[in-house]
C-alpha cells in the first residue's frame, strides 16, 4: 500500500475538494460584508449558479476549453443578478439587509427560481456534458503526500487559490481595497472623502454575487457533477458562518473552508474503509463545530474587534450626516 | 443626492388608506413580475394563477386544504415575528419546528392507545413547545450570554435537528422508528395512535384543523401580551431601542432570553400541530422538504411582524404552498412556489419603502430646488 493511500492523505486531498466551493462562496461573502452588505442569499445565489452552469454545459456544444469557462462566466452573471436585487433593495432602498437576503434565498433557492428553471430546461436527468476533473498538475500528483493533496485537484480549486491571493492583494496593498475597508468601517468618513458608498457597496454585493455563482458551479460541474434540486444542501449558510470565524480575512477563511471540507467528508471516507460510524450524526460535526468557534470567536471578538467591519448591517443614509 | 438620478425623502404624514394599499399594491406588483417570468418561460400565466386560485381557495376541499397548509405557517410566522419584533434575528424557526415535531411525536408514542385524545392532544402541544423552546433558548442564551449572532447560530442548530429527525428515523432503532412489518425494511416511523390525532372542527362546508384554531387563539393571545402587558412594553422598548432600555432598569438579556424560549415554544407548537393535524408520523424528509420555518419568516414580514396579521398572511400562501403540492406534476412548473413567495416578499419589502418615502429627483443644487419651486 502506497502513502498516499493513507488515511491522513485522503481526507486531506478531499477536504480541499469538498472545500472548494466554500472558499468561493464565503470569499464572495467577505468581499460584500468588508463594504458593510450582509447577504444572507449566499444559499440561493449558489443554487442560481449551478443551474446557470449546468445549462451551459448540457446545452452548448464545443470544446471543454470554451465550454466550461463559458459555464463558469454564466454561473457568474446568474449569481451577479440575484445579488444585484439584494444590491437594490438594500443600497438604494435601504430595506433591511437580512429579510432581504433570506428574500434572495427563497427566491431563488431550492423551491424557488432555480429549480424551475431547471424544470423547464429538463436538467438534472443525465450527468452534465461537460465537468471540472482532476488534473495532474506538472505530474507531481505521485508525489508522496503533498502530491494527492496539492497536485492533484480541479482547475476550480487552483482558480480559488488565485483568487483568495488577489483578493487579499486587493483589500490590505491597493487603494481601492484601502477604500473597500473604509466604507465597510465608517462609510461617512469614506463620504466626506469623496469614495461613493453606494458605487463600492454595488460593485462588491454584486461581484461577491457572481462568487457564490462559481461556488454554486463548483456542485454541478465539479462534485456531484449534474443538477439535482437543493444541491448545495446549505452550504451557503455555511459560507456565511466561514466568513466570522475567518476574522474576514480571505486566508483564514479559506482554512476554514478546508476544515469544513474536511469535516463533511469524513464520513463517507470513514465508511469506504469500513470503519463504522453513524453518518447522520458525523455530518451534524460541522454545524456543531461551526456554533462553538462562534461562540469563542464572538467573545473574544466583542473584547478584541476582530475584523468585523463596524458598520456591517447598516444602511447608509447620507441625509442622516 | 444620488447618483441614480432620485432620492428618497421621508413622508411628512402617512394618508390612511397607505398601510392597506401597500400590501395589496405589492402583491399584484409580485404577481404581474412572476406572470412575465411565467411568460418569459412559455407558461401561460392567466392559466397557472387561474389553477392556483381554484386549488388554493375555490374548488371543493380546498380551503380546509389551505388551512392545513397553512397551520404550520402560522406558528413559524409567529415564531419570527415575535423575535423580529425585539430584532432578535431567529432563523431558527425550521429546527425549532423539527424539535416540535420530535417531542409531540415522541410524547404520544408514549402515551400509546389508551390514553385519552384530550389528554394525548394537550400533552403533544406541551411537549411540542417544550422541544420548540428548549432549542429556541440555545442561541437566546448564547446572544444574551456571549453576544454570539443569533442568525448564525439558530441557522446550524436547523441542520443539526434536520440530523437528529433523520437519526431517529434512518440511522438509529429509536423509539421513534417503526421496526415491525415493512418498517423491518424500509426505515420509516411510528404511526401515532389515532386517539393523539388532533381534531378537526367541522363549520359545515369547510373543515378547520385544531391546529388552526389553536394558532389563531395563539395569535390573539400575542398581540394582547404585546399591546397590553409590561412584558410586551418592555418588549417593544428593547426592539426600538436597547440603550433606553438599559437606562430604564430593564435587563434585555433576560428579555431576549425570555423571548427566544417564547419564538422556539410558537415554532414547537407548529411542529406538534403538523404532525397531530396532518402527518401522524415523524417524516425527517417530509419536514425538510416543505421548509417551513424560513416561510415563516416571509409571513412575518409580510405582516409586519403583527400576530394578527400573521394569520391572514399564513391563509394567503398556505394557499399558494396547498395549490403548489395538489398541482404538482409535469404541467405545473416546479419551484413556482418560493419565486412567488420571493416575488411577493421583495415587492413587499420595496413597497414599504415606497410608502413611508417620496421619490424625488435629485436636484444639482439648491438653487435650482428654489428655482423648481417657484416655477
Amino acid at each position: 500500500m502506497s502513502i498516499n493511500d493513507n488515511l491522513f492523505v485522503i481526507i486531506m486531498a478531499s477536504a480541499i475538494f469538498y472545500g472548494t466551493p466554500l472558499v468561493f462562496a464565503s470569499l464572495g461573502e467577505l468581499l460584500a460584508e468588508r463594504s458593510g452588505v450582509l447577504n444572507l442569499g449566499v444559499e440561493g445565489m449558489m443554487l442560481l449558479g449551478a443551474v446557470a452552469a449546468a445549462w451551459v454545459s448540457t446545452n452548448v456544444d464545443g470544446p471543454a476549453i470554451v465550454v466550461l469557462p463559458l459555464a463558469i462566466v454564466a454561473a457568474m452573471i446568474a449569481a451577479g443578478l440575484g445579488a444585484s436585487i439584494h444590491a437594490f433593495l438594500t443600497i438604494t432602498l435601504r430595506v433591511n439587509q437580512i429579510i432581504s437576503g433570506l428574500a434572495l434565498t427563497i427566491f431563488a433557492g431550492a423551491a424557488g427560481l432555480s429549480s424551475y428553471l431547471a424544470g423547464i430546461w429538463q436538467l438534472g436527468q443525465t450527468p452534465v456534458k461537460q465537468q471540472f476533473g482532476k488534473i495532474d498538475v506538472l505530474g507531481l500528483s505521485g508525489v508522496p503526500v503533498v502530491g494527492p493533496i496539492l497536485f492533484h485537484q480541479t482547475l476550480l480549486t487552483y482558480l480559488s487559490w488565485v483568487l483568495v491571493i488577489a483578493a487579499s492583494f486587493y483589500l490590505f496593498r491597493t487603494r481601492a481595497g484601502l477604500h473597500l475597508r473604509a466604507v465597510g468601517e465608517s462609510p461617512q468618513t469614506a463620504d466626506s472623502v469623496g469614495i461613493s458608498v453606494s458605487r463600492y457597496r454595488y460593485f462588491h454585493v454584486i461581484f461577491g454575487g457572481s462568487f457564490a455563482g462559481i461556488a454554486g458551479a463548483c456542485f454541478s460541474l465539479m462534485i456531484v457533477p449534474t443538477w439535482v434540486d437543493g444541491m448545495t444542501a446549505g452550504q451557503g449558510w455555511i459560507a456565511l458562518a466561514l466568513v466570522i470565524f475567518g476574522f474576514w480575512r480571505p486566508d483564514l477563511t479559506l482554512l476554514g473552508a478546508y476544515l469544513f471540507g474536511a469535516l463533511s467528508s469524513l464520513g463517507l471516507t470513514l465508511q469506504a474503509r469500513g470503519i463504522h460510524i453513524s453518518t447522520a450524526l458525523l455530518s451534524a460535526l460541522p454545524y456543531v463545530m461551526t456554533i462553538v468557534v462562534l461562540v469563542i470567536v464572538s467573545n473574544t471578538a466583542s473584547r478584541k474587534q476582530l475584523g468585523a467591519p463596524a458598520a456591517l448591517g447598516k444602511p447608509y443614509e447620507r441625509e442622516e450626516r | 443626492m444620488s447618483r441614480f438620478g432620485f432620492r428618497l425623502e421621508p413622508r411628512s404624514y402617512l394618508p390612511k388608506w397607505l398601510p392597506w394599499a401597500v400590501p395589496v399594491g405589492s402583491f399584484l406588483a409580485a404577481l404581474l413580475v412572476g406572470a412575465i417570468v411565467l411568460f418569459a418561460t412559455g407558461q401561460n400565466a392567466l392559466s397557472v394563477y387561474g389553477r392556483i386560485l381554484d386549488r388554493a381557495f375555490l374548488s371543493e376541499g380546498a380551503f380546509t386544504g389551505t388551512l392545513i397548509s397553512a397551520t404550520p405557517l402560522l406558528f413559524t410566522g409567529l415564531c419570527a415575528a415575535v423575535a423580529f419584533r425585539i430584532g432578535f434575528f431567529n432563523i431558527g424557526g425550521e429546527g425549532q419546528f423539527v424539535m416540535g415535531a420530535i417531542f409531540g411525536s415522541g410524547i404520544a408514542l408514549k402515551l400509546g392507545v389508551d390514553a385519552p385524545g384530550i389528554v394525548s392532544v394537550a400533552a403533544m402541544v406541551v411537549f411540542g413547545a417544550v422541544g420548540g423552546g428548549l432549542w429556541g433558548l440555545i442561541p437566546g442564551i448564547l446572544k444574551a450570554r456571549f453576544r454570539t449572532n443569533e442568525i448564525i447560530t439558530s441557522l446550524m442548530l436547523n441542520y443539526v435537528a434536520a440530523v437528529i429527525a433523520t437519526y431517529l428515523i434512518f440511522d438509529s432503532n429509536s423509539f421513534w422508528r417503526e421496526l415491525t412489518g415493512s418498517g423491518a425494511v424500509f426505515p420509516k416511523g411510528k404511526i401515532l395512535p389515532t386517539g393523539s390525532w388532533w381534531p378537526n372542527l367541522d363549520f359545515g362546508s369547510i373543515v378547520v384543523p385544531f391546529g388552526f384554531v389553536l394558532g389563531m387563539v395563539i395569535a390573539a393571545w400575542l398581540y394582547v401580551l404585546q399591546r397590553k402587558t409590561r412584558f410586551g412594553f418592555e418588549m417593544r422598548v428593547v426592539g426600538g431601542a436597547p440603550t433606553t432600555a438599559r437606562y430604564a432598569g430593564m435587563k434585555p438579556a433576560r428579555i431576549v432570553v425570555a423571548v427566544a424560549a417564547l419564538s422556539g415554544a410558537l415554532a414547537g407548537i407548529g411542529g406538534a400541530a403538523d404532525i397531530g393535524n396532518f402527518r401522524h408520523v415523524l417524516d425527517p424528509k417530509g419536514l425538510q422538504q416543505s421548509g417551513f420555518g424560513y416561510a415563516g419568516i416571509v409571513v412575518a414580514a409580510l405582516a409586519r411582524l403583527n400576530p394578527v396579521a400573521v394569520v391572514f398572511v399564513a391563509v394567503l400562501l398556505g394557499g399558494i404552498t396547498n395549490a403548489g403540492y395538489a398541482l404538482r406534476g409535469p404541467d405545473f412548473p416546479s419551484g413556482l412556489v418560493g419565486v412567488l413567495q420571493g416575488l411577493i416578499l421583495f415587492c413587499t419589502l420595496g413597497g414599504e419603502v415606497l410608502a413611508r418615502y417620496r421619490i424625488t429627483r435629485s436636484v444639482r443644487t439648491p438653487m435650482n430646488a428654489s428655482a423648481l419651486e417657484s416655477a
